[in-house]
């Protein structure tokens, strides 16, 4: 009788793990569920004595137990795949049962929370300010800082909220954390909770991740007494991607429409209820038990410029090898597709990536050697965002993806601003008349003898172009949030680099301003 | 509505008086209930939360999860966004469809964050993954 170790992962479930799981029960075996290694490709990986086997199927069980499957990977934690990765936030991933408690202190949980105690809340606010560790949902914001605005902040009741509602496409990491190691974010938000003076945090978790949000609850139940007087409760969204807006988000926490609110008033200030509130990411507050335990130093140390620490990096769509990547800012986009990503998984030429989810820019390959850096990527007009990364092989049409950058925003926009709500629709119509090669008609109000200065002629395609591109900057400048703030990164990137698939001769760089 | 109904609709909203904000945790429940959260619902919540019948249409109509009448066939809810497209998932909408019928409902999602093993759907809680034609409508025709 041996031990297997099987991810209860919603990613391994979905590829069929609790089958594979159950004809090793049936063989005679004992089987542990614990969190996912991130090497999505092999899932169901099958774990044992550190030897893996994947992607496993209920057939190839005795294949496995007998050593002549051909499955076999050798030895998981020197897997190139894991071995190059530098895991602080997953530290853990593959090696401990989720919501095991025993599991998570055998592995150096709660130190973080220990030491934050012991050293007091500002002396831990400020060791989050010297990590540099900045806002991994996509804003890059410094999470010390406003660790520090809420910390000042004086009121009857403050609280942390985990955004936790993971919208974005090609993005997978805040779940794989709260379904593997949920009690590393429990750890950060208790610190977080210390370092601010706030007894009460909501995580705000999207309503597709069942299986993360049964873990929270599991993990939260168990772990009441180490984390009090700290407060935790899961909240569960209802399908709306604007309420991954921070703001939003706390509107849809107090059971109203998820609209954007303006800012100022900052909710660190006037947040959740009008209390001082800290709004971080799942990675963001997850990675603070590491930068508390071992030292802000010992974070910063990893990085390059103003981006300090590791990213977890998470590989998606038509790739060969799939998974998490964590690794220090700096690695470039070719290095991650091609060398870790093994390239497109249809074996056909990379056409392009997005990077950063919906709102972000398609990179073409000559890109590539741009280094996964905040900065570098603004510099570009391209975010990294949340870290996701989808790769297009050259099957795809760039235009269509345009096209479907503006619908997703007119579903998904909240209807406060107006470029977001009537911009998106009229950016769909847009696209659609420079495809059908139709340009928009003079319309009956135009034709009227008093409208002496309406265009008397059909546009002409050049000018749709024009239009789009206006249409984008104004969307761009005038959005209250992100969502329709961002929506023209993708567009305008893909006009930008795939001209063709617009059926337009590529521009010259100056008529994009 | 039938009495017993709106005491259960009561007994609902009282499970969550506690909380603060409860609107969408009370909403969440009834929409598993009832498979939606209809007219006479949001008036007895307006009542019970103080609310305007308008505030709590208006929460009920902003989010996706939320439906007005209860779905009359089984669902089956299929990802197209970015990372499935890139997989291939528009390939197989048609063949779905076509499979679907009149007899499941294909509703359109974005994205279930198992992005690098798609086309991806949900049935109820359960996840499928690395579908392709032939999978996704089996398991359209087994849900009928």
């Amino acid at each position: 009788m041996v031990t297997v170790r099987i991810s209860d992962d919603a990613l391994a479930l979905a590829c069929g793990a609790d089958e594979v799981a159950n004809a090793f029960i049936k063989a005679g075996h004992t089987v542990e569920r614990v969190s996912s290694w991130g090497m999505q490709w092999l899932e169901p990986l099958v774990e044992i004595d550190g030897k893996g086997f994947g992607p496993a199927t209920p057939a190839d069980v005795a294949a496995i137990l007998d050593g002549s499957s051909p499955l076999a990977i050798g030895e998981i934690a020197s897997h190139p795949f894991i071995a190059r990765q530098q895991r602080l936030t997953f530290a853990r991933a593959g090696k401990t049962r989720p919501t095991s408690l025993d599991d998570y202190a055998a592995t150096g949980g709660w130190k973080g929370l220990e030491r934050a105690r012991a050293i007091g809340s500002e002396a831990t606010i400020e060791e989050v300010v010297a990590s540099g560790l900045r806002g991994r949902g996509g804003a890059g914001f410094p999470t010390g800082i406003k660790w520090r605005t809420v910390g000042a902040a004086k009121a009857d009741q403050k609280y942390i909220v985990c955004n936790a509602d993971e919208g974005d496409s090609a993005t997978f990491a805040d779940r794989m954390l709260m379904e593997g190691d949920p009690y590393c974010l429990i750890e950060g938000m208790a610190i977080a909770g210390f370092a601010v003076g706030a007894t009460k945090g909501y995580i705000y978790c999207r309503s597709e991740y069942p299986d993360a949000i049964a873990k929270l609850e599991a993990a939260i139940r168990l772990s009441r007494h180490i984390v009090a007087p700290f407060e935790l409760e899961v909240r569960t969204g209802a399908g709306a991607y604007v309420c991954g807006e921070e703001t939003s988000l706390l509107n849809s926490l107090e059971g109203k429409r998820g609209e954007v609110r303006a800012k100022p008033p900052i909710p660190a200030l006037v947040g959740l209820f009008g209390r001082p509130t800290i709004v971080n990411n799942v990675l963001s507050l997850a990675a603070v038990p590491y930068i508390l335990a071992e030292g802000a130093k010992a974070y910063a140390d990893y990085g390059m410029g103003r981006s300090r620490g590791t990213m977890p990096i998470q590989l998606a769509g038509n790739i060969k090898h799939g998974g998490l990547y964590e690794t220090a800012f700096g690695i470039t986009l070719g290095e991650l597709v091609n060398e870790i990503g093994g390239g497109t998984q249809s074996g056909r030429p990379v056409k392009g990536v997005q990077v950063g989810g919906p709102l972000g820019a398609y990179l073409h390959p000559d890109q590539f050697d741009i280094p996964f850096d905040y900065e570098a990527y603004a510099a570009v007009d391209a975010l990294i965002g949340h870290g996701g990364i989808t790769v297009y092989d050259d099957t795809i049409d760039m235009a269509d993806m345009a096209r479907f950058a503006m619908e997703f925003c007119a579903a998904e926009s909240c209807g406060k601003c107006t470029p977001c709500r009537i911009g998106s629709t009229r950016g769909v119509e847009l696209i659609d008349r420079i495809l059908a090669r139709t340009p928009r008609q003079r319309d009956v109000v135009e034709g009227l003898p008093q409208m002496h200065n309406a265009v008397r002629t059909p546009r002409t395609l050049d000018e749709e172009i024009v239009l789009l591109e206006d249409l984008c900057e104004t969307m761009k400048f005038g959005s209250l949030c992100a969502l329709g703030g961002f929506t023209p990164y993708p567009v305008l990137s893909a006009l930008k680099h795939w001209p063709e698939d617009f059926g337009v001769a590529a521009r010259l760089p100056e008529a994009a301003e | 509505m039938t009495d017993a109904r709106a005491d259960r609709l009561d007994e609902i909203i009282a499970s969550h008086s506690r909380r603060e904000g409860p609107l969408l945790p009370i909403l969440h429940d009834i929409q598993e209930e009832f498979g939606c959260v209809d007219e006479a619902a949001k008036r007895q919540i307006a009542l019970a939360l103080n609310l305007s019948r308008a505030e709590v249409h208006g929460v009920v109509s902003f989010y996706h999860d939320f439906k007005a009448e209860a779905a009359h066939k089984p669902v089956l809810k299929l990802c197209r966004a970015e990372a499935c497209k890139a997989r291939g998932v528009e390939a197989i909408v048609g063949d779905a469809e076509a499979a679907a019928g009149d007899r499941v409902e294909i509703e359109t999602i974005y994205c279930l964050g198992l992005c690098s093993v798609g086309p991806n759907a949900m049935v109820g809680k359960k996840l499928h993954a690395r579908l392709d034609s032939s999978k996704l409508t089996q398991i359209i025709r087994e849900m009928a």
